[in-house]
Formats: structure tokens, C-alpha cells, sequence
């Protein structure tokens, strides 16, 4: 495991965002990853914010987990990159 | 109204600042009145959300500096290059208002019931949430043993100096200051590294429990220096803020 550049969070960053979407808190939620398998409470996985969007990614093997945009008051929301999500 | 409680929690409501504290040169409390505010857990925080006349926004997350009971409020580090730092820190009066959403947070949060002994790393601003824990822990009047390590860039930096200097029974506060030292200081004058840790961190067989929060290189540095002590994983609980300029 790579340790994450000075810039790049981690779930914590986006419980609010989460809680907006899941109607609950999800930081201590398990993600495993549907590349490596790799299980993980939310708030560990690193969190990139780009210009446009929100990127989660396995700390494990940088698989996309998440992607999250918000556009006009509507937040899309693909999580493809998870297995599950408990 | 119950309804509409559980909705102001998913969502922005308008808190009121009540009134502000300089912490330090940068630093800044910001004490806050929510009208629906359903209490929180030490180590959560809130998003602001500021939106300026031409309808612009810009949301930052800010850890809840204060324990489960009191009034609510935010400790913000006024960044050189901030977007919103810079307002909170400067700009805002008493009266004056802005968005929130919360208390958000499930994972980096303690109550006495989690035991202990507690490890508590702060990074600059990381201390926040770990002030808000040991608060929580005197007003709980927990016996939980609590070593805290507290990196700051130099004496004039470190927040809540005053506080921490006047800790309760069994904590213990290590500080390194990395830029700067007073004259005749005889405490550790270097970022943390893993002798540091080595020195300061209860022994893993005694099953602690660790709370690590602020910039993400301080987070990655202690979390593994932990995990090389035979800290579980799991007992490594990490918030990173990013870079701060730290």
C-alpha cells in the first residue's frame, strides 16, 4: 500500500456527501473492492476531488470504486467499482 | 417535527455563530447556534457551506471541536491560499450565519464504552477532533489512560496550548515542534518518526486504541509507524485533512 500524496483525503471527506446520498452515516461502512476483493471501512479509502467530481479508490490496487458528480442540485452517483458496500 | 429533525440532519440548515475565539495567530473557534441541532459524538464533524451574492459555493469539512453536550462549535486554520478559511477566520461576527450539514461521522468517534488506553497523534489542525475526544473523556469522567502526541510547526502554533497544558488526570501531552523551538526547549524538535513513536506509543499488547487526524502525509506516516509497532489496523483510526500548508 502506497502511501497517499499530501492532497488526497480520505472518507471521512466525504461522509456528508454520503449521508446526503445513503440517507445515513456510512463512514464505518465495509467497501470491498470489485477488483482485488480488498475490504475496507469507507472512511480509509483515498478520495480525490478533481475539478469535476468526487473519485474513490481501493487503497489496495487503485481500482475506482466510486465516482460521484453533482450537477444543478443532482448527485450521480456510480459505484461499479464496488463489490458491496455494508 | 420529528420529521422534520431527521431531515435538518441530512441536510444544510442555517447555524448562527454566537461567538468566535482566536486560538492562536491562524486559528480560530467559532462557537454556533443550530436550531435543530440533535447533539453529536467527539471526533465527528460538520460541513459549511458558504454561497456568496453571485450564487457561488464553496463547502469545507471542519471537525467539531467541542465534547457531546456542549454548544457546538468549529476550530478553523486560516489557509495561506484558502478559499474559506480566510472568512471564518477574519471576516465572520457573531450574528452572522452560514450552512451546515451534520454531525457526520460513525468511524472516527469515541465514547468511553470503546476503552482505551487511548493513543491521540494530531498533525496541526488534526488536534480538533482529539480535543473534542478528551473533553468527552473528563466530562464522562472516564478513567481510560490517554497519551496524546502533537506535532506542531513551533509553541506559537499549537492550539488550545492552555487547555492541554491544564489536562485532566491521566493524559499525558507530548508535543514536537518541528520549525521552531523556545529557548531551553528540552522536548522533541522533530517531525514524528518511528523511534518517536517507539518512545511515545503504548505497547501493542496492551490492545490501545488509536486516533490519528491531520495532513494526509503526517495520517500515512503515523498510521503505518503504528502498524510496524504491531498496532492492528483496525485500531488505527485515521482522518486525513489533506494538505494544509503545514
Amino acid at each position: 500500500m502506497q502511501p497517499l500524496e499530501d492532497w488526497v483525503l480520505d472518507g471521512n471527506a466525504i461522509g456528508g456527501l454520503l449521508l446526503e446520498v445513503f440517507g445515513t452515516e456510512m463512514t464505518a461502512a465495509t467497501g470491498r473492492c470489485g477488483s482485488c476483493g480488498t475490504a475496507a471501512p469507507v472512511a480509509e479509502l483515498a478520495v480525490y476531488r478533481p475539478e469535476l467530481g468526487t473519485v474513490v479508490r481501493c487503497r489496495h490496487c487503485d481500482n475506482v470504486l466510486m465516482v460521484f458528480v453533482q450537477i444543478r442540485g443532482i448527485t450521480c452517483v456510480d459505484m461499479r467499482g464496488l463489490a458491496s458496500l455494508t | 417535527m420529528a420529521g422534520t429533525a431527521v431531515r435538518g440532519r441530512l441536510t444544510w440548515q442555517t447555524a448562527t455563530v454566537s461567538s468566535v475565539l482566536d486560538e492562536t495567530a491562524k486559528v480560530r473557534t467559532l462557537s454556533l447556534e443550530v436550531p435543530d441541532w440533535a447533539g453529536h459524538r467527539a471526533g465527528q464533524h460538520l460541513d459549511v457551506r458558504l454561497t456568496s451574492e453571485d450564487g457561488y459555493r464553496a463547502e469545507r469539512s471542519y471537525s467539531i471541536a467541542t465534547a457531546p453536550g456542549e454548544p457546538v462549535a468549529i476550530t478553523v486554520e486560516r489557509l495561506d491560499n484558502g478559499e474559506v478559511s480566510p472568512y471564518l477566520t477574519e471576516d465572520v461576527r457573531p450574528g452572522d450565519q452560514f450552512e451546515i450539514r451534520g454531525p457526520i461521522g460513525g468511524y472516527f468517534v469515541w465514547d468511553p464504552v470503546d476503552g482505551g488506553p487511548l493513543l491521540l497523534l494530531a498533525g496541526g489542525s488534526g488536534i480538533v477532533p482529539l480535543r473534542a475526544i478528551l473533553r468527552h473523556r473528563t466530562r464522562e469522567e472516564s478513567p481510560v489512560p490517554v497519551r496524546l502526541l502533537y506535532s506542531s510547526r513551533g509553541w506559537a502554533d499549537v492550539i488550545y496550548r492552555g487547555e492541554l497544558d491544564h489536562h485532566a488526570q491521566g493524559v499525558a501531552v507530548i508535543y514536537t515542534l518541528t520549525r521552531q523551538q523556545p529557548a531551553g526547549w528540552t522536548g522533541y524538535a522533530r517531525r514524528v518518526d518511528q523511534q518517536m513513536l517507539s518512545d511515545v506509543a503504548w505497547p501493542a499488547a496492551q490492545a490501545p486504541q488509536a486516533y490519528a487526524c491531520g495532513p494526509t502525509s503526517f495520517v500515512e506516516s503515523v498510521a503505518s509507524g503504528l502498524v510496524a509497532l504491531g498496532y492492528p489496523p483496525g485500531r488505527v483510526k485515521t482522518e486525513r485533512f489533506g494538505a494544509t500548508g503545514s
